[in-house]
């Protein structure tokens, strides 16, 4: 049996764990950019839109994102697309992170308060200019804090790719406790990773969101 | 004094038989009212009474259900988009609550429609913008931010901001109720000055004096319905309906 | 090319099911219970408690809410037996969940706690009520009440989460539908019907809380 330093044991969850960030990354950018076109088309014609947002959201929110993963993972096989598990896990998470971030940035949408519209629509603005100069501008703003905690949720959520073979952070640290011998070292250093990955997050979302309050007052 | 006008000037607002209801509650049970050029007209009446509604109409805020509404000779199309852009160029409004654009210079709210809608240069919608600022008496606050007024100044350039559009009628939904009533006054006279100018004006308003002074109509909404219409010293002065004199006598309690 | 989906298949081995879905509520009302509990505790002990005990608190929810629960499962059912602990996967599943669930709760009492007058504390302390008799009657019920909102959501998330615990063979929902899609061939419909039960627990746990909430836990 070979030794296992904890050097080792740590270089190879980094290395691993770069697939945690990449992963994590496309979710972000992939979810981002879905949940804002959701977000268009339901504030662009709110009476069609609003149910099938809302059904959106609630079949994301409300089944667990594993199953969410099976199902990308072995749908696609069925339909006969033999796709690469970094299809399947960055479908899956952009799915689950757009349906978070466009319900999160429709609570921001929603707190502009009403006579901003009514006076950029008096104003003659379309709905385009609305959005571009009025509302999106003021919107980002109250985002930012929250979008920014999410990030964390979407790391975290990566780590069940691992369950469809992904190999990233978590995936490693099984393969790497089972040839070690030491699941409690392993298992530890793991979670000290996810943590440094996330905390500084936290913090900065936390800060960001003290400001903003801050500022309003 | 109160702007007088001549029978002969053309009509810029028209409003035939207007019904409107929220789900079963019908708010204005048949309107008609017809303001010519130049007139200053004032809405009075209880709260409920449809007032604002009716003025929210005007500019298409409020979807109406029945009857017709033309500015300026536009009909008043809700489901088209190209003829709503172009009538609202011609109405301004001017709201309670002010509603300027926080996240923008005082400067920037009242360029941001000209250089967005009429696809004015920056340098001309600048040189407009300091004009209408020093027109409302604010031609120092150019670059300050809303939140740095005070409610009368947001308010004026609010003022400032519907005038940049040019627009043929300005619409003014209690301008001054969510004022300090020290601050009232300020806003009050930049307004008689654009009605001493000619423009046209139709307002909600509780100002019972500033009515009586400015108007050259008034009229008293009850029940969603045009209760009283004449000149100001007909309504303040010999009211016929009880509906009126009681709403008149109620103020002065 | 079409593809045959055959549900019946998979409906065919509803007891599997119907174990699985006791086994995922009884999973998270357990974890909730305790959870709700440590979550009490923890956050009188951060807002009042010894300031060493508030930093110990204030470690353990920041190490919990910045890892994967995944992680947490597999360190409590995999790594702590090297450290000695044997757990069953129904015990390291349980711990594994209460001590998420207690760490999100934490936070979202604290914020609860810190929205009660200072004037009502003062009147219990006035009507000579002990510090403890004061938390539990005067400042938690308001507290409760107020976040019960916050608290729902996070039990569902808890519900939800509950599905990686199939990965250590807890026996719950996801795992039946493991189980399932090996012996009938039928993966992706085994994983749809799963799917479609947990949106109906989801749900249904929602009313249910937003029922009980106002009649048991904090009152009218």
């Amino acid at each position: 049996m070979v030794d296992f330093t904890l050097w080792d044991i740590l270089r190879n969850l980094l290395l691993a764990a770069r697939w945690t960030v990449v992963l994590s990354l496309i979710a972000f950018a992939g979810g981002g950019i879905v949940g804002l076109v959701l977000l268009s088309l339901r504030l662009w014609r709110e009476r069609s839109f609003a149910r099938l947002f809302n059904g959106y959201v609630g079949l994301f929110q409300g089944t667990p994102l594993l199953m969410q993963l099976f199902l990308s993972y072995f749908g696609l096989r069925l339909f006969g697309i033999e796709v690469s598990v970094w299809v399947s896990a960055g479908l899956a998470l952009t799915l689950y992170t757009s349906a978070f971030l466009a319900e999160i940035w429709r609570g921001c949408v929603a707190a502009i308060p009403k006579g901003q519209w009514e006076a950029s629509t008096s104003l003659a603005l379309s709905f385009y200019e609305q959005m571009r100069y009025v509302i999106l501008p003021q919107a980002l703003r109250i985002a930012i804090p929250p979008t920014v905690g999410f990030a964390v949720q979407v790391i975290k959520g990566t780590a069940l790719a691992s369950v469809i073979g992904f190999v990233e952070l978590t995936r490693a640290g099984n393969m790497i406790a089972n040839v070690t011998y030491a699941p409690f070292t392993v298992f530890a250093l793991v979670g000290m990773c996810y943590f440094i990955l996330c905390y500084p997050i936290s913090l900065y979302a936390r800060f960001l969101e003290r400001k903003m309050n801050a500022v309003r007052r | 004094m109160p702007s007088v006008v001549e029978a002969s000037a053309p009509v810029i607002v028209d409003i035939a038989g207007l019904h409107k209801s929220y789900g079963d509650v019908e708010v204005l049970k048949g309107i008609d009212l017809r303001v010519q050029k130049g007139e200053v007209v004032c809405i009075i009446g209880k709260s409920g009474s449809g007032k604002s509604t009716l003025l929210r109409c005007i500019n298409g805020l409020e979807v109406f259900q029945d009857g017709g509404l033309t500015v300026d000779g536009r009909p008043l199309l809700h489901d088209n988009a190209a003829a709503m852009r172009d009538l609202r160029q011609r109405v301004g409004m001017i709201f309670q609550s002010f509603n300027l654009f926080p996240h923008l210079t005082v400067g920037a709210n009242v360029m941001l429609a000209p250089t967005l809608v009429k696809k004015s240069a920056r340098p001309d919608a600048a040189a407009q913008a300091h004009r209408l600022l020093d027109r409302v008496g604010l031609a120092d606050k150019f670059d300050a931010m809303p939140d740095q007024l005070s409610g009368g100044q947001q308010q004026r350039v609010a003022i400032a901001r519907a005038l940049a559009m040019e627009p043929a009628v300005m619409l003014c939904d209690e301008i001054t109720s969510a004022l300090d009533p020290e601050l009232v006054g300020e806003v009050l006279r930049v307004v008689e000055g654009l009605a001493n100018e000619g423009m046209t004006l139709i307002m909600v308003t509780h100002e019972m004096a500033f009515a009586r002074k400015v108007s050259s109509r008034v009229v008293f909404m009850h029940q969603g319905r045009v209760h009283e219409i004449g000149t100001p010293d007909e309504l303040f002065g010999a009211p016929k309906t009880p509906e009126l004199q009681q709403f008149l006598s109620s103020l002065h309690n | 090319m079409t593809v045959q989906l055959d549900f019946m298949a998979v409906l065919r081995d509803w007891p599997m099911l119907v174990t699985g879905v006791v086994w995922t509520l009884g999973l998270t009302a357990v974890a909730v219970v305790l959870g709700l509990l440590v979550a009490v505790f923890c956050a009188w002990a951060r807002a009042n408690g010894p300031r060493w005990l508030a930093f110990v608190v204030g470690a353990y929810v920041e190490l919990i809410r910045n890892t994967p629960f995944i992680v947490q499962l597999f360190f409590v059912f995999f790594g702590l037996p090297a450290a000695g602990v044997r757990l069953s996967p129904v015990t390291a599943s349980l711990l594994a969940l209460t001590l998420n669930l207690a760490a999100y709760g934490t936070e979202i009492i604290r914020a609860g706690l810190e929205a009660t007058p200072r004037g009502q504390i003062e009147a219990g302390l006035s009507l000579a009520m002990s510090r403890v008799q004061i938390f539990t009657h005067v400042i938690l019920p308001p507290a409760l009440k107020k976040v019960w909102p916050a608290l729902v959501s996070q039990i569902i998330i808890v519900m939800l989460g509950s599905a990686v615990c199939g990965q250590i063979a807890t026996r719950e929902l996801s795992y039946a539908a493991n189980v399932i899609s090996a012996s009938t061939f039928r993966t992706f419909e085994s994983y749809i019907v799963a799917t479609a039960i947990y949106l109906g627990l989801a749900w249904a746990v929602r009313r249910a809380l937003n029922w009980v909430g106002p009649r048991f836990i904090f009152g009218r």
